[in-house]
């Protein structure tokens, strides 16, 4: 039998014991909502509602008439009372809606999505994106292209970024709902299975998908590997296939979407309820970890004070996991769709600050780490040289900036940073991903 | 904000990943220097002062040229990162233990100086520094390497040499022996088995390093264990030496064993900087260094086969880099 897992990536200590055993619970709802118009990929929203109107939960707040993107909903009932602009945790400036809350808000009641023929237009209403992290709209994946035939859903419930325990949670808590979305998916796109692929130091969340998983849902556990849940990643691991350079991840006849995406979908299409708040791991240097059930819009700092604040050395503060996840400057950003956790990194954990040009050892650690077998040292060097043609001829494009190069690099020499400069640099010379 | 509170504020705000493995350059270069230090000892505990004067003197050219150097070119200082430690000391484990002080010395400041600042310092220099010392040494002052002041024989202690022996002592090394019969006769003159033993645990002929070549072996499998080096090299390398040695007809055991090869596969030949990158060029690079070093020796004149075989090979490293590129997830073949 073909050996499981992918080559290269690396295995950092998972550090989930301090929130894995933290039951979902809803966070406080926050004074005031900043609700965020571009929380996916793609084109951000409008406003669709005007400072001074009442609003609806689950009533659209924000919406634009593109193929891919997402509307936004109200996650409260309450009153608009500006519209802004936020810095989002990835640095970029969007538009807000900002929402005052009423003071009594019943959770179980909201406007319903309108009827639709399919679930991916179920699904597009809904709001729903890619909850890991990537935020790419669900309903864009529910549409492959006619040509290429899905034969299994993967859902993806790796959940391999340290810290992060928020799909851990939400397949043990509630798994019916993740079974049920793999279900619809596998449907929708005429598959024949679905896998939820979970890795093995999460046994208890496997084991309570697998009694709940009918015949046509197999639960595979993975050994524990960074990064088994980037999709290219979790397809190899899975299938043993390959997603061709520059072709979508369905020419495998794979689709995979995240847990948290799966349990979304099923309440889009059995509830009819659009996507308005998400399980956000706070954890790290806070006083009580927890797994909280947030409110899109709600500001960091709500959920760090939830965990009891931030306690001892802090050496930064991430939106998402410490692999991938966004370095924040403050806690004044809003929750987003994507927002999986609000980590605060002890600062021993963080790798010294690089002052001036560490030089590369050539020790190849960031080769044999690299899960697109590319080679991480020498796009850096082309990259600091400004070199960008070098680091088209080795492929920094196919990079999915996982980071593992620079995890593994023993002079901690920036080098997905580097590579993500001349990522940018070349698609603005004109260059496709 | 003043600008205090900003600069509080920085260190926080980096991009992903914002974690790290915790290896440094300076914990690997000590696990080498570690790996090393049973044969260093061991050379220590039976040639006493001798070892000291030669270990002393390289370790402190090599780190002090590159302090010298740092200062004078106003560069932060880089000594701490133990490699100009490393490369010291595996200068003097690749130096006769009677080498002259003052031409141990010439060595160190030639390796880091000339083989390693002048190129830029820790990762851009082309040629292993070591062995550019050794190599300088042996061009400049030829017979300190070939010819030995050695004790007489297996198992006596350098200690024990008797003054009135002096001359007497002065010989060739097993190696050279080797060499002369070979040239003479096509053949060792001498029971090649009978040196298995000596040179795996007592081997006063040669170098510092080379007197246990066990020692090396296991400072080797240490590094391997520990994930530092890649076995690929030292077992293409000791492979391709052996095979070859068998197929001219040669003793392999003892082909291995003696002179420099061990030293040389497993601490030379796997210096990250100067050997390739990809899993297949390792591979090719210690084949190389195993063909030019057993041919050298055989049907060479000089007696620094190890040397010159992974210096020649260390020029082809950016070469056999981009001959063995692999192929990138998703593509087709190796050129995409």
């Amino acid at each position: 039998m073909r050996k499981a897992g992918f080559p290269g990536g690396v295995h950092p200590p998972d550090r989930k014991e301090a929130s894995r055993d933290e039951a979902i619970r809803r966070a406080p709802v926050p004074e005031v909502l900043v609700v965020p118009m571009s929380q996916h990929l793609g084109a951000p929203c409008a406003p669709t509602v005007e400072v001074g109107e009442h609003v609806r939960r689950g009533q659209v707040v924000g919406a634009v008439d593109a193929m891919v993107s997402a509307p936004v909903h109200s996650p409260v009932d309450g009153e608009v009372t500006a519209i802004v602009r936020v810095m989002l945790a990835s640095g970029v400036m969007a538009q807000a809606v900002e929402i005052t809350p009423a003071a009594d808000q019943d959770f179980g009641s909201f406007e319903r999505i309108p009827d639709a023929e399919s679930v991916a237009e179920l699904v597009r209403a809904a709001g729903i994106v890619g909850l890991g992290g990537a935020t790419f709209p669900a309903a864009v994946k529910l549409s492959p292209p006619k040509d290429m035939r899905i034969h299994t859903v993967i859902l993806n419930g790796c959940e391999c970024e340290p810290y992060l325990t928020c799909d851990h949670r939400l397949m043990l808590e509630q798994p019916q709902r993740v079974v049920k979305g793999a279900e619809i998916i596998r449907e929708a796109v005429g598959a024949s299975r679905a896998v939820i692929a979970v890795e093995d130091n999460k046994p208890d969340a496997a084991s309570a998908l697998g009694a709940v998983s009918g015949a046509d849902v197999d639960v595979h556990v993975l050994p524990t590997h960074y990064p088994q849940g980037a999709e290219k990643q979790l397809i190899l691991a899975v299938l043993g296939k390959e997603v061709p350079h520059g072709k979508l991840p369905a020419a495998t006849g794979a689709l995979v979407h995240n847990v948290g995406t799966a349990a979304a979908i099923a309440d889009a299409v059995e509830l009819r309820r659009p996507l308005m708040e998400r399980v956000v791991t706070v954890t790290g240097k806070v006083a009580s970890p927890a797994n909280l059930l947030t409110l899109l819009g709600t500001p960091a700092q709500v959920l760090v004070d939830e965990a009891g604040g931030l306690t001892g050395d802090v050496g930064r503060l991430i939106a998402g996991g410490p692999m991938t996840g966004n370095g924040l400057a403050d806690l004044s950003i809003p929750v987003i769709k994507g927002t999986s956790g609000i980590v605060a990194l002890p600062a021993e954990e963080t790798p010294p600050a690089v002052c001036g040009d560490q030089p590369c050892i050539r020790c190849s650690r960031c080769v044999s780490a690299c899960p697109m077998y590319l080679q991480p040292y020498a796009i850096g060097i082309y990259a600091n040289r400004s070199d960008w043609d070098g680091t088209e001829r080795y492929k920094a494009l196919d990079c999915i900036e996982c980071g593992c190069c620079s995890y593994a690099c023993p002079t901690n020499r920036p080098l997905v940073q580097l590579i993500r400069r001349a990522k940018h640099a070349l698609m603005e010379r004109g260059a496709k991903l | 904000m003043s600008e205090q509170e900003t600069q509080t504020a920085l260190p926080r705000l980096a991009s992903s990943p914002h974690i790290s493995d915790g290896e440094s350059c300076t914990r690997i270069m000590l696990w080498v220097v570690a790996a090393l230090t049973p044969v260093t000892l061991w050379s220590v505990w039976n040639m006493g002062m001798v070892a000291v004067g030669l270990l002393a003197a390289c370790i402190l050219s090599a780190v002090g040229t590159e302090w010298v150097w740092n200062r004078v070119a106003k560069h932060p200082q880089t000594i701490t990162d133990g490699s100009a430690l490393l490369t010291g000391l595996l200068l003097a484990l690749a130096l006769p233990p009677r080498t002259p002080l003052w031409i141990a010395v010439a060595g160190g400041i030639v390796s880091i100086g000339l083989a390693k600042m002048l190129f830029g310092g820790l990762g851009w220099n082309l040629f292993n520094p070591a062995l550019v010392g050794r190599a300088f040494i042996a061009i400049s002052w030829g017979g300190v390497l070939a010819e030995q002041k050695v004790p007489g024989g297996w198992f006596r202690g350098i200690d024990v040499l008797a003054p009135e022996g002096l001359d007497a002592l002065t010989g060739a090394t097993r190696l050279a022996i080797a060499g002369a019969d070979m040239a003479a006769g096509g053949a060792y003159g001498f029971d090649a088995k009978a040196q298995y033993v000596p040179l795996l645990f007592m081997n006063l002929e040669g170098s510092l390093g080379e007197i246990s070549g066990a020692l090396l072996i296991l400072g080797g499998f240490v590094l391997v264990a520990r994930g530092i080096i890649d076995w690929r090299i030292p077992v293409s390398y000791i492979g391709t030496v052996a095979v070859l040695a068998w197929a001219f007809g040669v003793d392999p055991v003892f082909s291995v064993l003696a002179g420099g090869v061990l030293l040389g596969a497993f601490f030379m030949a796997t210096d990250y900087v100067t050997s390739p990158m990809t899993p297949t060029g390792r591979l090719l690079f210690g084949c190389g260094c195993g063909l030019i070093n057993i041919v050298a020796r055989l049907f060479g004149p000089a007696p620094e086969a190890t040397t010159w075989a992974i210096l020649f090979m260390n020029g082809l490293v950016p070469l056999i880099d981009r001959l063995t590129l692999p192929r990138v997830f998703g593509w087709e073949g190796r050129r995409g």
